[in-house]
């Protein structure tokens, strides 16, 4: 017993990552309607303009600040510069220019910085949390980070109201525009958030992960697990997703034999297309319903 | 919550082609193929080499076009069926010591029933949670293929070595030319398939689901056979042309199946036109040669030229080398009347 309740703990530690990182996937799922496969490539980035900063001697806090404020500018950037052209293209079109932005990032980071791994600072300190080894005060700190960016985007979404503009873009663009909304700028908008989640999320992982320019690759890929299991209508969804991909990949390579860290990812992909194909939306989203 | 449900008229993720256009007319296919048979007899062997992974690669992303172009499937998972077709035939070959243009067809056999199977739980998925099952079934099978369960057959994480085989018939050829025209010989078969599938009653049957899939079912097409069809014809030839690929490389090993190929064969799709077969040559070409002319032009920064290249040609021709050939068609049409 005592063996389950470490692995769940261990699982809740590495699921707030992928908590993080899938509240940022489906923010830009809100806002633009594709999986942004450039989404952990351009946290990465953001996390090593705040290394660089703190480098020249920017305080934790200040970099931060700077880095979550640089990274909304340079998701509306790329936005603007990059896929409003794209806009009209198919979407399989869009698609593969968000790989060709993936290699970009990778490699210009590559370039700029190297690809030898690097100390990323915590705010939180890295001591027991509570007396218990499993859980740092920095993963502790990490899920209330999120929790409370939770909140902030419930509230942000709900009760403001350019919240409720960005919702009617992305649902009804077309109807959106007639009630004299700029559904262009709010696509805008809806990256440079996104990049600025993703921003955060990075600077939380960097510690634990450390810092190298493929160090998103793994992340990502479970950031986009947890927030369809999730629902990809839902940010709440995304995070419960994250948690539970967590545990769950932790269970799974205790309890199930031969199933060394090696496997742990199939087996938590596979988990998650069979509860894919019992609840289609994912746990928490919305069913959609077509129109012929 | 649940009780609130959005009601979308929702676009399909790949436009409608109109049947006609979906090939090209016989005089430019005969152009094509008199180049595919003269240019080898010229060059060296390392350029025939390359050629033919041309040829299958072309392959590859042919049957991707099926998938998505045709039935409007979205996949991610190609590198595996590449992966189990090229493992079929390494493992017949080296181990029951089979005939290597024997395996080709029991390759395709065995990928068309491991295709036609993943198809069946696909069914209830769409979009992105297609794309995310077929991204883990791709990610899986390096993995897999280490088992050591299997480790007696596949060689675990070492792989297999093939043999390269000899021009028969006492040929005066070398290995490499040999290849390089039972490719092409496999590679036309499979594309008069294609052709003809696409223009047959399943084929308009895949191209109504794509377009409509509701519309579709009310027209009596029965929507889960022919999705399922579309995965496992697709995964056949993937499987074929995995084949050929081991034994063009005359090696298996489980980490040349990664995503990344899966991710080349999907660019190899757009670069050539979405639902355009022809275009799956010049997609097979972007993802051979782009990457290597990359490099040449800056080896630190390679992936961001490559980024920049292909943002280029979205940006250029967001239909990709269909669009070239619909400009080409109709200023061919415009001369024709003066």
């Amino acid at each position: 017993m005592e063996l389950f309740t470490n692995q769940v703990l261990a699982g809740i530690a590495t699921g707030a990552i992928y908590a993080c990182m899938a509240l940022a996937v489906v923010m830009i799922y809100q806002a633009i309607d594709h999986l942004n496969f450039a989404q952990g490539e351009m946290a990465m980035f953001s996390t090593f303009t705040a290394w660089q900063l703190m480098q020249w001697g920017v305080p934790y806090w200040g970099a931060f600040v700077l880095t979550v404020a640089f990274s909304f500018a340079g998701g509306i950037i790329i936005e603007r510069l990059l896929f409003k052209p794209l806009a009209k293209a198919p979407i399989l079109t869009n698609v593969a220019g968000f790989i060709a932005l993936f290699a970009i990032i990778n490699s210009v980071a590559g370039l700029i910085w190297d690809f030898t791994i690097k100390q990323f600072p915590t705010p939180f300190g890295s001591s027991p949390f509570l007396g218990s080894q499993l859980i740092s005060t920095h993963q502790a700190g990490m899920i209330g980070v999120t929790v409370v960016l939770l909140i902030l985007l419930f509230i942000f979404f709900r009760f403001t109201r350019i919240g409720l503009a960005m919702r009617a873009a992305a649902s009804l663009p077309e109807s959106a525009r007639l009630v004299g909304i700029n559904t262009s700028w709010m696509i805008a908008l809806g990256w440079g958030m996104a990049a600025a989640i993703g921003s955060i999320a990075g600077m939380l992982i960097a510690p634990v992960v450390f810092l190298e320019p493929n160090m998103m690759g793994g992340v990502l890929i479970y950031g986009f697990a947890a927030a369809v299991l999730g629902g990809l209508t839902s940010p709440f969804g995304a995070v419960i997703g994250g948690f539970l991909v967590g545990i769950f990949e932790n269970l799974a390579g205790t309890y199930i034999p031969g199933i060394g860290n090696e496997l742990k990812l199939p087996i938590a992909l596979a988990l998650i297309i069979v509860v894919l194909v019992v609840k289609p939306a994912g746990l928490f989203g919305r069913p959609i319903v077509k129109r012929v | 919550m649940s009780t609130v449900q959005e009601v979308v008229t929702e676009a399909p993720a790949v436009e409608a082609v109109p049947k006609k256009a979906m090939t090209l007319g016989y005089g430019t296919s005969l152009v094509v193929l008199a180049l595919l048979i003269v240019v080898p007899l010229f060059v060296k062997n390392f350029i025939i080499f390359q050629m033919t992974m041309l040829l299958i690669y072309a392959l590859a992303v042919l049957a991707l076009n099926i998938l998505t172009g045709g039935s409007g499937q979205f996949s991610l998972g190609q590198s595996a069926f590449y992966a189990v077709g090229a493992y079929t035939s390494a493992i017949l070959m080296e181990h029951a010591n089979i005939n290597y243009a024997l395996t080709l067809p029991l390759s395709g056999i065995v990928c068309f029933g491991f295709g036609y199977l993943f198809g069946k739980p696909a069914l209830r998925l769409s979009g992105v949670y297609l794309a995310l099952a077929t991204f883990a079934l791709a990610t899986a099978m390096p993995q897999l293929l280490k088992l050591n369960v299997f480790e007696p057959w596949t060689g675990g994480v070492q792989g297999l070595v093939v043999t390269k085989p000899d021009a028969p018939f006492g040929l005066p050829m070398s290995q490499d030319m040999w290849l390089y025209y039972f490719t092409l010989a496999v590679s036309i078969a499979i594309y008069i398939f294609s052709v003809n599938l696409l223009r047959s009653r399943s084929g308009r049957a895949f191209m109504a689901i794509r377009d409509n899939e509701i519309a579709a079912s009310a027209m009596g097409v029965d929507v889960a056979m022919y999705k399922t069809l579309a995965f496992g014809v697709s995964a056949g030839i993937t499987g074929v042309a995995g084949a050929l690929g081991a034994i063009a490389v005359q090696f298996v090993a489980p980490d040349s199946y990664t995503i990344t190929l899966a991710i080349s064969l999907f660019l190899g799709m757009v670069v050539g036109g979405v639902g355009w077969l022809p275009g799956s040559i010049v997609g097979s070409a972007f993802i051979i040669f782009v990457p290597n002319i990359a490099e040449g032009i800056s080896k630190g920064l390679s992936g961001a030229v490559f980024g920049v290249l292909l943002f280029l040609v979205i940006f250029l021709l967001p239909h990709g080398a269909r669009q070239i050939a619909v400009v080409a068609q109709s200023l061919i049409g415009k001369l024709k009347k003066s």
